[in-house]
């Protein structure tokens, strides 16, 4: 059965072509490319990736105004049938916003662009997403952010963690997100957004290839549904 | 008329770029500055008809995000 995956591209989106090739080199099947204006998304998707950039040229909060244009109405009604979403820094900022994901992506505390690879800890390894990985592995992805502290009130964090739905944490200083918190998964499993960036780490002229088990659990994960 | 929404962030939430303009105003001299908070104002031209409803709508679906803003609407005479 054919892997159908749609990359969602909107004004200021950059990532969207490595999106489209981690996705097309993983699953073998090229993603269907949609544009931010259309209404809607095509049938039968098995996997929706809304990629990192600077969407809207970060206008008013990185991601707001990614997540009032028509495709997020389509994306918000496929999460809702348990469609995988996977939301990658600017996505992460998108989902956010439109509440498919708790908490908010803010400025850095360092106040600086942070742009190289870091450690991370995996932490959950019971998604779609993260069932590639083995639990507590430390694996090194890029990360290129300016608004990637991750908040969220105290309750939100203890409710998060206490789920189980902390995908992903910062192994060494990274943003000042709370609790080093790098991806969260909303409560049906099946949304993850993270700040780093696994379809820059699928090749090794990449640098490292440590994204690439988290597109194959999830061809491994539909494969066997 | 002219609306003008006040969005500040609330409060116990880290105001990294605030923390960097108070560093500044200390760099240039100034004293006695104990905090900065920055937020945005939004200046908006309506219909009269335009109804606090709609104006609390539009402030918390879009202009503020709840999860670490608040909001504040002042309709502006003349």
């Amino acid at each position: 059965m054919a892997f159908r995956s749609a990359v969602i591209t909107f004004p200021g989106s950059n990532c969207d072509r490595d999106m489209a090739v981690a996705l097309e080199q993983i699953a073998g099947t090229a993603p269907h490319r949609v544009w931010h204006g259309d209404a809607d998304l095509p049938d039968r998707l098995d996997f929706i990736a809304l990629p990192g950039g600077f969407s809207y040229g970060d206008y008013l909060r990185s991601g707001a105004m990614a997540a009032r244009s028509p495709i997020m109405q389509a994306v918000i009604a496929a999460a809702g049938r348990g469609v995988p979403v996977l939301g990658v820094c600017n996505g992460f900022q998108v989902l956010t916003e439109a509440g498919l994901l708790p908490g908010a992506l803010m400025r850095n505390a360092g106040i600086r662009f942070v742009c190289r690879e870091v450690a991370l800890t995996v932490a959950n390894t019971q998604s779609l997403f993260t069932a590639g990985y083995a639990a507590g592995q430390q694996i090194r992805i890029p990360v290129a952010h300016h608004d990637g502290n991750y908040f969220a009130d105290a309750a939100t964090l203890d409710r998060l963690e206490g789920e189980g739905r902390v995908a992903f944490r910062y192994a060494e200083p990274v943003n000042g997100s709370a609790r080093d918190i790098a991806g969260v998964l909303n409560e049906a499993g099946n949304v993850l957004g993270m700040m780093p960036h696994p379809e820059r780490a699928i090749d090794p002229v990449h640098g490292g290839t440590d994204g690439r088990a988290l597109f194959e659990a999830a061809v491994r994960a539909l494969a066997s549904a | 008329m002219k609306v003008r929404v006040h969005v500040s962030l609330k409060n116990g939430v880290l105001d990294p770029q605030g923390r960097a303009i108070h560093h500044a105003i200390e760099g240039l001299g100034f004293a006695g500055v104990k905090d900065v908070r920055a937020g945005r104002l939004f200046e908006l031209e309506v219909d009269d008809s335009v109804t606090d409803a709609a104006l609390e709508d539009m402030a918390g679906k879009l202009l503020a995000n709840l999860v670490i803003e608040n909001y504040r609407i002042e309709r502006v005479a003349g």
